[in-house]
């Protein structure tokens, strides 16, 4: 553990800061009455880029904000910075920040087989909160002048480089390296220092990887990422790039030598420190936690199964800078699909384009809001679609199958199945700005169809990645903040597996999906009976519980199998209960009318959105 | 002490967004040009420079090959530097025995020949692998601009001044290039399509209006326009022409035979009278263009630079530089008054909900016709006219 300049007992202030890409953000955390809360919020533009470049003008800026809040100085007058520790009239006791900046820490990843080493290697990487630029791998169906070129137009911060188990491949991980040093890779903040190099293949290796990459590159070995093919050891990689992006990256960049002097533990890259936060939210729940970081330039998921964390980044999936590539990925007309009006494709696709372009311009009609919101559910759907490719068991292994999975066609290489995730959690400007908290709740169940009975969290004010950081010093700290102050409560989705073939019709004949005794806190007892296609909202506030008996009808599953009954406690929120009898997998009608027709009943349903301005609309 | 924290929440929505896009007639303007990597600058400080002036020059290692020189041989890695006839650092010529392997008294006989011209980088026993390395490339860096040289930063590149106007579009395709300039029509408002432009229109800058159709950029293209300047273009046109889509906003690579600038937006959208007529104003000029737009951190604008004498550079004030007052320009540039100009006419400080429900701060803006329109802060940019 780091070293503070306080003990932990005697600390009464923290600031936390992460600079972002535009803006820098900064948290005061204060303990009262032994506990710890967040008191105030500071902002400022981000000042990496010419003509400043000098990120910690941008940290003052945003912590100078925060002064201006609460009667509580923490910048030295004579402008040295963050007085840290709290000397009883000026400063903190704790300093930390997350970084973002100039891109974040972008990295190539390499590795022996593309399903094996080079696989691990990447998942290491994300989970280090990189953007992987590349994944090379000997076998990735590229000739070898395509990767060199690859290699020599890529100007990454740093590579990770795995390959062979220990004791295995030999000749074939040090082609690897030839090919690495032949490109001769430069790093992207200028030539003037060694491209950093974390090698975590073969350790029998090490010696010809030290004679062929010491000279040339910033070179460090770590234990072998897949030392046996059985087991995937992440850990020490991910701490190596850490070190690294420390030493060799974040140096190197204007104004963060002067930042790191001022920071208690090392700086942290931004989805680093979000992930730390949902892996506490899995560790304080101990539960499953399924969580999303939806920005304007890139989509972040984690998951946390079974205490297994996977971080996947598309790094151009995103609701402003990269509000045309959801489109051009989804396509325009699945974005529509989620419109219960009629709106002409190329109006909507020049509004994009427009967001895009300015993006820091935000919806002031209703329309445009749900044209937002249909591009948001794409932009999950697609960012779920990326972390299952990622989140997947590990290949090249044996794997006992049992006489019914002899039975499927192909083993399933992913482990995220809806019905284990008990949490969704999620960040970001689109979910937090949602005027109606039910909003942030649709949106998710529909881009991600959850199963059974799931938990619905967002953050209140973006802390995440601060609470992350903090949390790596000060655990309870973190928690108490992140618990009173950060998680919002949306509510309990309740939702069956299973589907009618024929839906539609079967939906008008009313066919049967689920009952729902809820008893609330007052001893008011509530049954639902839902139909095929419908979704229904029950009020239960945030802090009060609920307990559910739900019967679901007999080809549909809520955890216990088809038609078995789950009886469980069911947590209130902000925006309730949700309970969605729409069927999984949800299929919206390919008929136009009609399915604008279901949304609008839905939205009704649910008051996702004011009912006068709705109708206005369609 | 007292908690704030409402305040601290509204803080960052209470900015009037403002891109500050430059339409300057007459500015000092600096560029600094720089290589990729290490190289020579071939210029002084106070020297003048035309646009295509070499002024810095470096050489990139050339193209590695890799042979996989055992398996050609078919001997075993380790014994490889046995067979070899060139060593490490020795120059080779394109299908030059590099190595040779003969066995049972020459009845079998195999080689390895260079496939490029260049030197043997390296000889591995473990691998059984060749590295051969390719000439140099050489890279030639352009002044990009005319004017006189007022920095050099040894070994990386040089700063270029000039008095010059300066235009920055909000979106643009295709890089750096140079032509004359010619208003291809009558006013801002009219479409540039596939008659105004003439074969005499090569290597020109044509300067559009409100919409520039994918005829025109196809004629364009064809005939060798250097650059087309235009309010708006429709998004499925871009797509057409460029032949994909865009993602996100980095651009500036594409190779489609012209450069466009775009001043406004997607659609049809007048260009701003100020730009057109500063545009007009410089007809027949040289200048240089660049069509690169990067929206995220180190936000990159496409721009149009005409150098000239007149007002020696001095910067005007504009409406920029005063912030959002009444009174100040501005044009919406989200739903539902897209693309409309006005004037601010106040700037209440409470918090408003908007018909999507959200509570911003606001300013109200008379249009042309007299209507005064609320709309958020964020959705407006202040222009000069």
């Amino acid at each position: 553990m780091a070293s503070t300049k306080k003990s932990l007992d005697e600390m009464q202030y923290i600031l936390a800061t992460d600079v972002g890409s535009t803006t820098t953000k900064a948290r005061f955390f204060y303990k009262t009455e032994g506990e710890w809360r967040f008191l105030v919020a500071g902002e400022a533009p981000t000042t990496v880029e010419a003509p400043f470049e000098d990120v910690t003008m941008g940290v003052q800026n945003a912590v100078r904000e925060v002064e201006e809040f609460i009667d509580h100085k923490i910048l030295a007058s004579d402008g040295s910075g963050i007085v840290v520790p709290y000397d009883g009239n000026i400063g903190v006791d704790l300093y930390v920040t997350t970084s973002s900046a100039g891109g974040g820490l972008q990295m190539m990843v390499a590795g022996l087989i593309k399903t094996m080493t080079a696989e691990s290697a990447n998942r290491a990487a994300l989970g280090a909160g990189a953007i992987v630029m590349d994944v090379i791998a000997q076998d990735d169906g590229r000739k070898v002048f395509q990767k060199i070129q690859r290699i020599r137009s890529l100007r990454p911060d740093m590579i990770l480089l795995a390959g062979g188990t220990d004791g295995g491949a030999t000749a074939r991980v040090i082609e690897i390296v030839e090919l690495i040093k032949a490109a001769e890779p430069k790093p992207r903040l200028g030539a003037i220092y060694k491209l950093p190099i974390v090698y975590a293949g073969n350790k029998d290796m090490r010696p010809k990887v030290q004679e062929l990459m010491g000279e040339d590159f910033a070179l460090d070995m770590v234990d072998n990422i897949r030392p046996v093919l059985e087991l995937e050891n992440t850990e020490p990689a991910r701490r190596a790039v850490h070190e690294l992006f420390m030493e060799h990256v974040m140096s190197h960049a204007p104004g963060y030598s002067k930042l790191m002097k001022w920071t208690d533990v090392g700086i942290m890259p931004t989805p680093a420190g979000e992930g730390i936060a949902m892996q506490l939210i899995a560790s304080s729940f101990k539960e499953n936690v399924l969580g999303v970081g939806l920005g304007g330039a890139t989509t972040n998921i984690y998951s946390v199964m079974d205490d297994r964390f996977v971080r996947s980044v598309s790094a151009n999936l995103g609701m402003s800078y990269s509000v045309t590539n959801v489109m051009k990925e989804a396509g325009i007309e699945n974005i529509m699909r989620w419109l219960p009006f009629d709106l002409d494709e190329e109006d909507v696709s020049s509004r994009l384009m427009n967001k895009m372009i300015r993006p820091t311009t935000i919806p002031q009609t209703l329309e445009d809001l749900i044209v937002e919101h249909s591009v948001a559910r794409e932009a999950l759907r697609l960012g779920l679609v990326h972390h299952r490719t990622i989140a997947t068991r590990l290949k090249g292994i044996q794997v006992e199958r049992d006489i019914a999975s002899m039975f499927e066609q192909q083993l399933e290489e992913t482990y995220i199945k809806m019905m284990d995730i008990d949490i969704f959690a999620g960040t970001g400007g689109l979910l937090s700005h949602a005027p109606r908290r039910i909003q942030s709740m649709f949106i998710l169940t529909d881009a991600w169809q959850p199963e059974g009975v799931t938990k619905m969290f967002q953050d209140s004010v973006f802390m995440m990645p601060h609470l992350g950081v903090l949390s790596t010093v000060y655990r309870d700290a973190a928690w108490s903040i992140f618990d009173k102050d950060c998680l919002v409560r949306l509510g309990t989705c309740i939702a069956p597996r299973g589907t009618i073939a024929g839906d539609v019709k079967a939906r008008t004949r009313g066919a049967p999906v689920m009952t729902v005794e809820l008893t609330l806190p007052s001893g008011e007892k509530l049954k639902e009976e839902l139909k095929f296609g419908e979704v229904r909202r029950i009020g239960l506030p945030e802090g009060s519980e609920a307990k559910a008996v739900i019967q679901p009808a007999k080809h549909f599953d809520v955890g216990k199998g088809d038609g078995h009954v789950v009886e469980t406690t069911i947590m209130g929120g902000e925006a309730g209960v949700l309970i969605d009898a729409r069927g999984r997998p949800l299929h919206l009608p390919e008929e136009v009318d009609m399915r604008r027709r279901l949304l609008l009943e839905w939205f009704k349903a649910l008051h996702l959105y004011p009912e006068e301005e709705l109708e206005e609309i369609i | 002490m007292t908690s704030n924290r409402s305040e601290g929440k509204t803080s960052s929505e209470a900015h009037a967004y403002t891109p500050g896009l430059k339409v300057k007639r007459s500015i000092m303007v600096q560029k600094t040009r720089r290589l990729p990597i290490q190289g020579k600058v071939l210029v002084d400080v106070g020297d003048e420079v035309e646009h295509n002036t070499i002024v810095a020059q470096a050489s990139i290692s050339g193209d590695p090959q890799i042979v996989k020189a055992s398996s050609i041989m078919g001997v075993d890695a380790i014994d490889l530097s046995r067979y070899m006839l060139k060593k490490e650092g020795d120059e080779v010529r394109e299908g030059e025995n590099i190595a040779y392997y003969s066995a049972l008294f020459g009845l079998i006989k195999k080689q390895v020949t260079s496939p490029i011209d260049g030197f043997i980088e390296s000889v591995s026993e473990i691998t059984g692998q060749i590295i051969l390395r390719g000439a140099p490339v050489p890279i030639n860096l352009n002044a990009y601009i005319s004017g006189k040289v007022v920095e050099v930063m040894p070994g990386e590149g040089i700063t270029i001044e000039t008095p010059a106007a300066l235009i920055q579009g909000i979106f643009g395709i295709g890089g750096e290039s140079h032509g004359k300039i010619r208003v291809a029509v009558d006013s801002p408002e009219d479409e540039l399509n596939e008659k105004h432009i003439h074969a005499e229109d090569r290597d020109a800058i044509l300067v559009g209006g409100s919409l520039v159709t994918l005829d025109a950029l196809r004629k364009a293209s064809e005939v060798g326009v250097s650059c087309i300047m235009v309010g708006g273009v429709r998004h499925t046109d871009i797509i057409q022409f460029t032949g994909e889509e865009i993602g996100v906003a980095i651009t500036g690579h594409e190779d489609v035979g012209l450069t466009l600038i775009v001043t406004e937006g997607f659609g049809r959208l007048t260009m701003s009278q100020r730009t057109f007529d500063l545009l007009k104003k410089f007809e027949g000029q040289l200048a240089s263009v660049n069509g690169a737009t990067q929206i995220r951190a180190g936000v990159l604008r496409p721009e149009i630079i005409i150098p000239h004498d007149e007002g020696q550079g001095q910067e005007e004030v504009g409406e920029l530089t005063l912030g959002m007052v009444p009174g100040t320009p501005v044009r919406i540039i989200r739903q539902p008054h897209f693309g409309t100009i006005g004037k601010v006419s106040s700037l209440p400080v409470e918090l408003q909900q908007l018909k999507s429900e959200s509570y911003v701060r606001v300013l109200n803006v008379a249009l042309d016709d007299g209507t005064i329109v609320t709309v958020p802060r964020a959705n407006v940019e202040i222009i000069e006219i």
